[in-house]
């Protein structure tokens, strides 16, 4: 496959990745030998269990019944004639079961080990919304659950380990490095290349070595997928402009999946900004970072011109990661998506605003698409619709928001 | 030749054991590094593998990441590395050199820029820790400037991807002794053996056995049956905290010299 770039856009996106997880340029397999084997079964199982019947009709089972999809696409009309232009939508993902996307990825991927005989689960999380919905998934199942996470996220997520320890998983500090996401992946990793033969690895965003940036993405392309029937079904259109978050960018490649192909559709990501791009305190991977190699794939990364991965700034520890998806790589420098910063300050302020205009408490991550959303949608007539992914609910965040303005509870 | 070939084409026609030992580049001191590399020469190093330290060492266990840790808010990087290197080419021409690390720092240098430096400063080989076969098209302009792609191989390591290792190894082949990090005490010998039997069907390069190998027992346990021993953890380990280069030469002799003699006079008994 040719290398697709901005001059050579290719005919079809979903016909990424290639066999060895490349898109374009980005991807593939940088990992120890010793996960090359696991891989190749993980690999190989995928492969099979994506095209069976019986494991598609299951995983769509639990979506509709445990999940509780679909869920709506809702037109926020106080928000939109507040703003003044466009018309906001909002992707409701925050009325999963547990509270956000994540869970699309961890039912996948629980009936992925199952399917394989792992009766030992691991997984990394950073403000622990994987941590929760992984364990979630693993008390249904049955299945062992060890989950890594850094001990300076640990001190500021007290409810999520507490949640996670109710659903019976063991919650393992990670004290090396920086102690947060990156840090627990790299652990979570080194877990997974001790623990080869029972183990299977639940990675939480659309990183990693292949094929995880697929399988995750497929389990949260359902997102995208119901959103292009719905616009469909209640605007008889196509969105003008969808938009979404991006940290290591799961929720947002699980809404542009589906529309990559409509060329008509403007797809813009909006990464986390921290105190301003400027500043070097961020997570802008894509709008500040230049392509390396991290936690086995080649992507966008922030790192020092040393190739030290740099320690990241954001309101939102979902979005505090110094990586990205592969995909999202490719989507950038093909010219289809485009990626923006957004500052903690603006996120706060389409949190508050979302709380007052629609009674909806967002999560600090997808708050950051919200205000992309909102400045979008003040730039564009009143007849274009902009369909934003509210990929979580924020009830989590309320003692972040509230120690940040000074409010003790 | 390269100066890999030729040492392991020596030590094999005098019918010794490589030894192998991994220390982190400017840990614990970095002005002590290129101090410590000649010590670890007249210790009895046949080779010397020089850690790049990394931000992210995800296959490496908690000695190597805090070494590593230590070197990096010394603001150990590679530029400072391959002048340690050239410093320590001028008074050694024939022990070689291989570079241990990730990919991230090499990519973020510029792989071609970064052979072509590493060539000039006298660096032999390169062992990317995350670049295996199927990616070793990443690393082709190190074999292309001349450094040598040292592969690894596990005990995970299936027989069709063995065969393609060993068309593309050069140097030695790293073979990782357990699925696990770097300093786990995991290795059982009956099985290693093994391994290493079945790796000589496809391999026709020398073979290095790391992970696990602290002591003067487990090295000639292992040297009874590979090319070399690696030893990585252990020493920076007996290294960590030492406050002079007196004292880091000291404890690098101290620790190495038995491994070499046992070594030695396991050699001298076959």
């Amino acid at each position: 496959m040719p290398t697709a770039t901005l001059a050579n856009p290719p005919a079809d996106y979903h016909s990424y990745p290639d066999a060895d997880g490349r898109f374009g340029a980005y991807g593939g397999s940088y990992v120890a030998e010793t996960l090359i084997a696991p891989l190749t079964e993980l690999r190989a199982a995928y492969e099979r269990l994506r095209v069976d019947p019986a494991f598609i009709a299951e995983f769509e089972r639990d979506l509709r019944h445990y999940v509780g999809r679909p869920s709506p696409v809702y037109h926020a009309e106080r928000l939109s004639r507040e703003v003044g232009g466009a018309q906001i939508l909002l992707k409701r993902e925050d009325l999963n079961h547990t509270g956000a996307h994540k869970i699309n990825n961890t039912i996948g991927q629980a009936l992925v080990a199952r399917a394989m005989g792992k009766r030992r689960v691991i997984a990394e999380t950073g403000a622990g919304q994987h941590g929760v919905a992984t364990a979630t998934v693993c008390a249904r199942f049955g299945l062992d659950c060890v989950v890594y996470m850094g001990a300076t996220d640990i001190e500021r997520q007290k409810i999520n380990v507490y949640r996670m320890k109710l659903l019976g998983a063991e919650v393992v500090p990670v004290t090396s490095g920086s102690r947060t996401l990156k840090d627990a992946l790299n652990e979570a990793m080194r877990d997974w290349v001790t623990n080869v033969a029972d183990t299977f690895y639940i990675i939480g965003t659309v990183a990693g070595p292949h094929p995880y940036p697929q399988m995750v993405r497929d389990f949260n392309a359902v997102v995208g997928r119901e959103a292009r029937a719905q616009m469909l079904a209640q605007f008889s259109r196509l969105p003008d402009v969808i938009t979404a978050c991006v940290g290591g960018g799961s929720n947002a490649i699980g809404l542009f999946h589906a529309f990559l192909n409509d060329a008509q559709v403007r797809i813009v990501g909006a990464e986390a900004a921290g105190e301003g791009i400027a500043t070097g305190r961020h997570a802008a991977s894509l709008a500040a970072g230049r392509p390396g190699v991290l936690h086995g794939n080649r992507t966008y990364v922030l790192c020092d011109d040393d190739g030290q991965i740099t320690e990241t700034h954001s309101v939102s520890a979902g979005l505090d990661y110094p990586g990205v998806g592969p995909e999202h790589a490719f989507l950038k420098d093909t010219g289809r998506a485009q990626y923006v910063g957004v500052t903690d300050a603006e996120a706060l302020a389409a949190f508050h605003r979302l709380a007052r205009s629609e009674g909806i408490l967002a999560a600090l991550e997808s708050s950051h698409a919200v205000a992309q959303a909102i400045k979008l949608a003040r730039e564009l007539p009143r007849d274009q619709l902009v369909l934003c992914n509210l990929s979580g609910r924020g009830d989590k965040d309320v003692h972040t928001i509230a120690a940040r303005e000074g409010i003790a509870l | 030749m390269s100066r890999i070939d030729a040492r392991f084409a020596t030590l094999k026609a005098q019918g010794r054991t490589a030894l192998v030992p991994f220390i982190t580049a400017g840990d614990p001191l970095p002005q002590a590094t290129v101090a410590l590399m000649h010590e670890l020469v007249a210790a009895g190093a046949d080779l010397i593998e020089l850690g790049v330290p990394f931000s992210d060492p995800m296959a490496d266990g908690p000695v190597i990441q805090h070494a590593s840790e230590r070197a990096l808010a010394r603001g150990v990087g590679l530029a400072a590395i391959l002048g340690w290197v050239g410093e320590f080419r001028r008074r050694d021409q024939a022990t070689p050199i291989v570079l241990m690390g990730y990919m991230n720092p090499v990519e973020i240098h510029g792989a071609a820029r970064f052979a072509a430096e590493a060539v000039a400063a006298g660096v032999d080989g390169v062992l990317l820790v995350d670049c295996p076969v199927e990616e070793a098209a990443a690393a082709a302009p190190l074999r292309d400037a001349g450094l040598q792609q040292i592969l690894l191989a596990a005990p995970t390591t299936g027989e069709a991807r063995l065969a393609r290792i060993g068309a593309a190894a050069a140097g030695f082949l790293y073979y990782v002794s357990f699925a696990g990090v770097t300093g786990a005490d995991r290795i059982r010998l009956d099985e290693v053996r093994a391994q290493v039997q079945r790796l000589r069907q496809s391999v026709r390069v020398p073979v290095a056995v790391g992970f696990g190998i602290r002591d003067a027992a487990s090295a000639q346990a292992i040297g009874a049956f590979a090319d070399a021993v690696v030893i990585g953890s252990a020493l920076v380990a007996q290294l960590a905290g030492a406050g002079s280069e007196q004292e880091i030469r000291a404890r690098a002799h101290d620790f190495l010299a038995p491994i070499r003699a046992a070594l030695d006079a396991q050699d001298r008994a076959r």
